[in-house]
């Protein structure tokens, strides 16, 4: 991964990341399912002038990372349709916990401007504070949070 | 960048996200399961895969820096709003420790079919619709916080780089030192309890 990392910041001059495209997506959602909503809104409004989610370097990463998974997970035989987790707490629970797991992330990832990948890993690694400092946080809180949701997806 | 390696963007998007994907789904992070046994603090590995890629980039970065390969005034550092950057990363944390991925991985156990990250995708995507609904009452806190010592490390504690890397290099054997007794403890009690009870 490291060697991956280093290869991204030498041909882009930045790093690797995530919610640039779920941000992107939402904002091309958001216009055609909201278009009067989307347009007058402050966050999402400007997305949209900046043209289509493809014209983004992030998206095309993000396209990437589904084929390289996919590649990954075909080569090890770990394709199969599943809910992680389900037998501990069953389906509803787990995909309810899922699901506000995924929003806190995506509200978090917003405030942040960025993700574990986007500021955590690729931050760090050009010695950014701002990397340092989400790690420590989301260290923390996911500790912290773990011991009292009952220890995550088992 | 060099002419030799300019390569058009939408390509080296896939194929450095490729790789990314690659060794994400290889490293066992497309399993919520997995991933959040960082937080039980039972399996280390995320500790230990993020903080190799991290000393690794560093390094690297610094040497070819040195080499004058890469011009360290065009490598990209994210802001340094220390309020904003604590509280989404908290946010993202109990995300995980939750729902059983961060952004990147959700992407990646998505590609090996499970349901739960399809959801937490989904979920993100409202995260974010509801970050934007809140907009104006949010915005300030997106900001808060900004450091003005400096951007990175070097810079706001007045040392040269080097210094901070072997720091860094020092702090990622202590995690795997730390991460493998906390392992051997882990792995111990399980297969006490495991002989402890017979019907297991």
């Amino acid at each position: 991964m490291g060697a991956v990392l280093l290869l991204t910041f030498v041909l882009t001059g930045h790093g690797l990341g995530a919610t640039g495209f779920t941000t992107r997506l939402s904002a091309w959602l958001g216009e055609h399912a909201l278009p009067v909503w989307t347009q007058k809104n402050d966050y999402l409004g400007p997305f949209l002038e900046d043209g289509p989610v493809l014209s983004s370097w992030i998206s095309w990463q993000v396209l990437g990372v589904f084929a390289g998974g996919l590649l990954s997970a075909w080569l090890a035989g770990r394709m199969r349709w599943q809910i992680e987790g389900a037998g501990t707490v069953g389906r509803p629970m787990r995909l309810f916990k899922a699901l506000v797991g995924g929003v806190l992330a995506g509200f978090g990832a917003r405030i942040a401007a960025g993700c574990t990948s986007g500021v955590g890993l690729s931050g760090s690694a050009v010695l950014g504070v701002a990397g340092f400092v989400f790690l420590g946080a989301f260290f923390a809180a996911g500790l912290l949070a773990s011991r009292l949701t009952g220890g995550g997806v088992r | 960048m060099s002419n030799a390696l300019a390569l058009s963007a939408p390509l080296s998007g896939v194929l450095l996200g490729f790789g990314f994907g690659f060794v994400l789904e290889r490293a066992g992070f497309g399993s919520g399961c997995k991933l959040t046994a960082q937080f039980r603090l039972t399996d280390w590995s995320v500790f230990k895969v993020m903080f190799t890629a991290i000393v690794f980039a560093a390094v690297g970065l610094y040497a070819l820096e040195w080499g004058g390969l890469v011009d360290a005034g065009g490598i990209y550092v994210p802001a340094p709003y220390l309020w904003a950057i604590a509280a989404g990363g908290a946010a993202i944390g109990v995300g995980f420790a939750v729902g059983g991925y961060c952004p990147g991985t959700a992407m990646v156990g998505i590609t090996t079919g499970r349901v739960d990250a399809i959801v937490f995708f989904a979920g993100l995507l409202i995260g974010t619709f509801a970050f934007a609904g809140l907009f104006g009452w949010v915005e300030p806190l997106t900001t808060a916080g900004e450091l003005t010592k400096g951007d990175r490390l070097p810079e706001l504690l007045g040392l040269p780089e080097w210094i901070v890397l072997v720091v860094l290099v020092g702090a990622a054997v202590g995690v795997f030192y730390l991460g493998g007794w906390f392992e051997r403890r882990a792995r111990a009690t399980s297969e006490e309890a495991l002989t402890e009870s017979p019907n297991h």
